[in-house]
């Protein structure tokens, strides 16, 4: 008997448990991600409506969407917000994570307070944001003084959502480069310490290379998550003033379920998800690119 | 020199931690001192970080008006029955991908992972149109079935079956028993920490869910807490106190989660973003 024959005896017999246990998985998997993923590049080679599809139209959608100053206008504005929000999260998350790290007495609830956010369901922060930002009872224009109506505000309204959006996800990140900072092995600071090191040298020499790994994942996750934003907006400010806060998903789910142009919004949905693979790949790069440089 | 240049980095520190610890607690400090106030204190021209009239006015009248409790008792089904099945399938799928052999093995791996490049929301469209095919609009399995297909969560369990040593299979199966067995009385409660910590996560998420029930939902009735908490202004107009009594009321279920459990979600969510607690 060759060995081979062992490995598919084996599979022979185990086939029949695995697609029973797979089964479920595989049915789900179908049916709710690998059919629609399919459908939404079928649809946006059409023209169709909400619920039927009308006519094969080839490219004509995609050549539409090249034309449109609105959807560039959303990707314009999905862009601003990620830059409001990536640079901020990261830092901050990274800070936050060396200060529970650091005061060890409080670390309990210190990193209670700043995970808290998170958990929470997204109408909770955008009820409260609304609240503070109030133009005329709101507390931030009471500390301020004025009466700006910062969401009214086609300057200030993606900056204020971008606020909320920090103080809402920031926890995430503290806890990523928290997992990184216990995984730095103790007695490395310690014999750093004896050679004399201190304060910031100890950071850039020990704490931020062993951390680069867990600040590219951040990087990478936080930039999806950026891009996809779409809740915030469209519950605080509907897109507007003027259409200053309205973002690719924002504009993909009007053209879908107001403007029941499916086809359209699926053309749009291709070329958003076309749009996040190249920039997690982009990034990807540059991280590498970086790394090589020691920075 | 040097311990003085280490006292400044502590002084900077305890600074830092306290004005991020002040805030981050601030908003829901605020909207707590808003919820506790009679409406007209919220509008007054006066004012005052503290109610002037300590009432529970506001929650009271938040839980009488509208529809509040009703999208508490949604919320809490759906989340519940997103945990159990998507539990139920991902571990059953984690376990075949990890201890049988089959053909087509990886590449079916490898397209569940894949599935990670690919954003939920660029699926909006047809995911509505099968549903709505389906007769699924605004009805539970509607809101439940698109959640419990988590490839996330499958890796984990994958990870961590795969550091099992294979005597335990072995033993159970010589046994006799079959696959489900094996997996119920012998990798199940080896596995309690991580299904325990994947659970609750998947819990908090599907709570917070507002996309998919959004696109989902129409009817006020089956509305789940992130999405009716938007109706509020329909509800109670704009009326802040009982806007804030109604966050912190939607607020309650997950955030006593997370300090119950503190523990096990951060472990969770960290498993689910590639890195080990």
């Amino acid at each position: 008997m060759r060995p081979n024959d062992l490995v598919l005896g084996s599979a022979r017999r185990e086939g029949l448990p695995a697609t029973v246990l797979l089964a479920p998985f595989v049915f789900a998997f179908l049916l709710f991600f690998l059919v629609p993923a399919g459908i939404t590049f079928w649809m946006s080679l059409t023209e169709s409506s909400l619920t039927r599809t009308n006519a094969f139209v080839g490219l004509a959608n995609y050549h539409t969407l090249l034309n449109d100053p609105s959807f560039w206008d959303s990707v314009l504005n999905t862009f601003y917000f990620a830059l409001l929000t990536v640079v901020p999260l990261t830092v901050l998350g990274l800070v936050m994570a060396l200060l529970v790290n650091r005061f060890a007495r409080v670390q309990g609830w210190l990193q209670g307070v700043f995970f808290l956010p998170f958990v929470l369901p997204i109408s909770v922060m955008t009820l409260i944001a609304d609240w503070m930002l109030q133009p005329s009872s709101g507390v931030i224009n009471h500390i301020l003084g004025g009466q700006r109506p910062w969401l009214a505000d086609p300057y200030w309204a993606l900056p204020a959502v971008a606020i909320g959006t920090v103080w809402w996800t920031v926890g995430f990140n503290m806890l990523l480069f928290l997992a990184g900072l216990r995984n730095i092995p103790a007695d490395l600071y310690e014999a750093a310490a004896l050679d004399g090191a201190r304060g910031f040298t100890l950071f850039r020499n020990i704490t931020w290379p062993a951390l680069r790994p867990v600040a590219t994942t951040a990087l990478i996750l936080q930039i999806i998550a950026s891009l996809k934003v779409f809740g915030q907006t469209y519950i605080l400010t509907s897109g507007g003033p003027f259409n200053t806060t309205r973002v690719t998903l924002h504009y993909m789910y009007e053209t879908a379920f107001t403007q029941s142009d499916a086809g359209y919004a699926a053309a749009i949905a291709m070329a958003f998800v076309t749009i996040v693979i190249l920039l997690s790949v982009l990034q990807a790069g540059i991280v590498r690119w970086l790394a090589r440089r020691d920075v | 020199m040097n311990s003085r240049s280490n006292v400044g980095w502590t002084v900077i520190g305890v600074i830092a931690a306290v004005v991020l610890a002040a805030l981050w607690a601030a908003p829901l400090l605020w909207a707590l001192s808003t919820a506790l106030r009679p409406e007209l204190e919220t509008v007054s021209s006066d004012f005052h970080w503290l109610p002037q009239t300590w009432t529970l006015d506001a929650f009271a009248r938040t839980l009488a008006a509208g529809n509040l409790v009703r999208w508490l008792f949604n919320s809490f089904l759906v989340a519940l029955l997103v945990t159990v099945i998507t539990m139920a399938i991902s571990l059953m799928a984690a376990y075949a991908f990890s201890q049988l052999r089959f053909r087509g093995r990886s590449l079916l791996f490898g397209i569940a992972m894949l599935s990670f490049l690919l954003p939920f929301e660029a699926l909006l469209v047809p995911l509505f149109r099968t549903m709505h095919q389906l007769g699924l609009i605004n009805s539970y399995a509607g809101i439940v079935l698109p959640q419990v297909v988590a490839p996330v969560v499958i890796y984990v369990f994958k990870q961590f079956f795969d550091e099992i040593p294979a005597d335990f299979r072995e033993a159970a199966t010589m046994d006799g028993a079959g696959p489900l067995r094996v997996l119920w009385s012998v990798y199940l409660p080896i596995s309690g920490n991580i299904v325990w910590a994947m659970a609750i996560v998947t819990f908090i998420a599907a709570w917070n869910n507002f996309l998919w029930p959004f696109i989902i939902v129409t009817s006020n009735d089956m509305m789940t807490i992130p999405l009716g908490l938007t109706q509020t202004y329909d509800a109670f107009g704009v009326r802040y106190a009982q806007l804030m009594a109604a966050a912190l009321l939607g607020a309650m279920p997950v955030a006593l989660a997370y300090v119950a459990f503190q523990r096990r979600v951060t472990q969770g969510f960290l498993a689910a973003s590639g890195l080990k607690g």
